[in-house]
């Protein structure tokens, strides 16, 4: 293994994290904690608890895997989607690296740190609702997975996106819709039957519902169910890059 | 000795169909200046774009210290550092760090030291601190070529080295150039500057239509290729030259002012500029002076992509 380029990479991604930290903390944050006043404090006063938890705090798991989501792909794809954009892709190209070490440096470091902004904003959380944590170390857990896969498939997205535009729509208009219809802001127990029906082929909803089963011990679908489909899109995932680099899509001609 | 990178059977052809690379065999010398020239298009930067990695071969293979650039690419890549033809850099890092995030990606530790001394020859200590955005072309050159050495590579790669480099820095380019190549560094480069070939290059690589047509010993090949030119200055001008004197082709320019014999060098003696003086004396024609002049390579070049037209 190429320790070096992985730390490197790594840096390099973290560094520029730190020198954006405005927009990448800041506004993340302040849109959780506007969803807080609107949904929490304004209308969700007068919304009935769901499973004996007060609404405020029901919607919490939902909108930090919300945040987690979106970031973790934007982060991803942007890190890698850059260096095609300007060319200084050649040099990951030219380098000792192995396609392995490439993934490990730009996910991880998009998975790092959507990861910690998902920690930020249960944070800012706490200071709204009170919160309780059933299982801490699968809520960890759950956080961690979420984060390496979706910025798993934000590297994908960034190499096959071809312009900005690319870039912006699959979490604009895959993402955001599928996050506020899996279950963010209510239980999908609470829709009609069929809608119910339709909504389980919606590959959020098992990641809210896993997560917010380990923040107050149920969810709409069974935490094995969760855990497994989360690990499936993992595997996904990773069989797709697995797939990009053997065959060197859009990265080598 | 052993060749350091060798090339055998390289074609390349791009999905479009174009090309680029037809059945290419080169071998590189330890420690030597190989220019490679060409027109545009002609597959330079492909060929070098395959042996550092960029570009995936079609079929055949190079091997580069012995390493097969594919199955042992690692090993292969770890002596090599590219210095590309467009000045891409990130613009919002700083000098250092973008220098240092290179060495990191070829495997080594850091070594501030190295990288000092670096910035140091390449004028850029001033600017360790400064965002790469900041820095004028020239400088981002230098960049580039600073981190292309950052990993201490035994081969370095100059894909159009000096393409909008101004005189001064072009110069400082090439001497270090020659400390690197006195330190045994290999140096592989493109240019579209022949003169920089002929001063520069030990031998030199001429690829035409994805064919590299010739390899040579730059002396060797001023020498075989090279023409002389011999021009007479007359004191009087003449209107046609005798018929004596056909047989030597002889050109009469600058209104007959000039008389212009062209030969070859490498017949040395027999190149007949003896018989030639005292012919003209001979027919009584009177010069006050002459002189002599060599092709340059750039003149061979054109000669032959000319001649494959």
């Amino acid at each position: 293994m190429n320790r070096y380029a992985m730390a490197a990479i790594y840096t390099f991604e973290m560094a520029r994290t730190r020198r954006t930290l405005m927009q990448s903390v800041i506004s993340p944050v302040l849109s959780t904690t506007l969803y807080f006043i609107v949904f929490g404090a304004a209308i969700g006063t007068r919304i009935p608890e769901i499973d004996g938890v007060s609404y405020g705090a029901y919607i919490v798991p939902g909108l930090i895997m919300l945040s987690l989501l979106t970031q973790s792909v934007s982060n991803a794809s942007f890190g890698i989607y850059f260096p095609r954009f300007t060319g200084t892709i050649y040099e990951l190209l030219s380098a000792p690296v192995s396609y392995l070490e490439i993934v490990i440096g730009y996910a991880g470091a998009a998975a790092t740190k959507s990861a910690l902004l998902g920690l930020i904003i249960l944070a800012t959380a706490a200071l709204f609702v009170p919160l309780h944590i059933a299982h801490p170390v699968w809520m960890l857990l759950f956080l961690a997975l979420t984060a390496i896969t979706f910025s798993l498939l934000g590297f994908i997205i960034g190499i096959w996106a071809d312009g900005f535009e690319k870039l912006q729509m699959v979490p604009l208009l895959f993402l955001t819709p599928l996050a506020f219809l899996g279950g963010t802001f209510y239980s999908i127990n609470m829709l009609p039957p069929f809608w119910r029906t339709v909504t389980l082929f919606n590959p959020v909803v098992y990641l809210v519902s896993g997560f917010r089963w380990s923040f107050y011990g149920q969810g709409d679908v069974s935490v094995a169910i969760s855990l497994a489909m989360t690990l499936g899109f993992l595997v996904l995932f990773v069989a797709m890059i697995a797939w990009i680099f053997r065959t060197g899509y859009r990265l080598k001609t | 000795m052993r060749p350091v990178i060798t090339v055998s059977k390289l074609s390349k052809t791009y999905a479009s169909g174009f090309e680029a690379l037809k059945s290419v065999d080169l071998e590189i010398r330890r420690g030597e200046i190989f220019a490679l020239l060409g027109p545009n298009g002609a597959g330079k930067t492909t060929l070098i774009s395959i042996i550092c990695g960029l570009v995936n071969p079609s079929t055949g293979t190079v091997r580069v210290g012995g390493h097969d650039i594919i199955s042992d690419y690692r090993a292969a890549r770890t002596m090599i550092g590219l210095v590309p033809q467009e000045l891409t850099t990130d613009a919002f890092e700083t000098v250092w760090s973008s220098v240092s995030f290179t060495r990191g990606l070829f495997g080594k530790a850091a070594n501030p030291a190295h990288i000092e001394r670096l910035l140091k020859d390449l004028s850029l200590w001033d600017k360790k601190d400064s965002k790469i955005m900041t820095l004028s072309g020239g400088m981002k050159r230098r960049l580039l070529i600073a981190k292309a050495l950052s990993h201490q590579p035994q081969i370095l790669f100059l894909d159009e080295p000096t393409a909008g480099v101004d005189v001064t820095l072009r110069a400082a380019m090439w001497n270090l150039v020659r400390s690197l190549r006195a330190s045994g560094v290999t140096i592989i480069l493109t240019t579209h500057y022949i003169e920089e070939a002929e001063e520069m290059a030990d031998r030199v690589g001429v690829i035409l239509e994805g064919e590299l047509i010739l390899v040579e010993e730059k002396t060797e090949l001023m020498r075989k290729l090279g023409r002389k030119r011999l021009t007479l200055h007359l004191a009087q001008p003449l209107q046609t030259l005798p018929a004596s004197l056909a047989v030597y082709r002889l050109q009469l320019a600058n209104d007959g002012h000039d008389l212009v014999y062209d030969y070859d060098d490498a017949l040395g003696e027999n190149a007949g500029i003896t018989s030639l003086l005292r012919q003209l004396a001979d027919e009584g024609i009177v010069f006050r002076d002459l002189q002599t002049a060599q092709s340059s390579l750039e003149e061979i070049f054109v000669g032959l992509v000319e001649d494959r037209a």
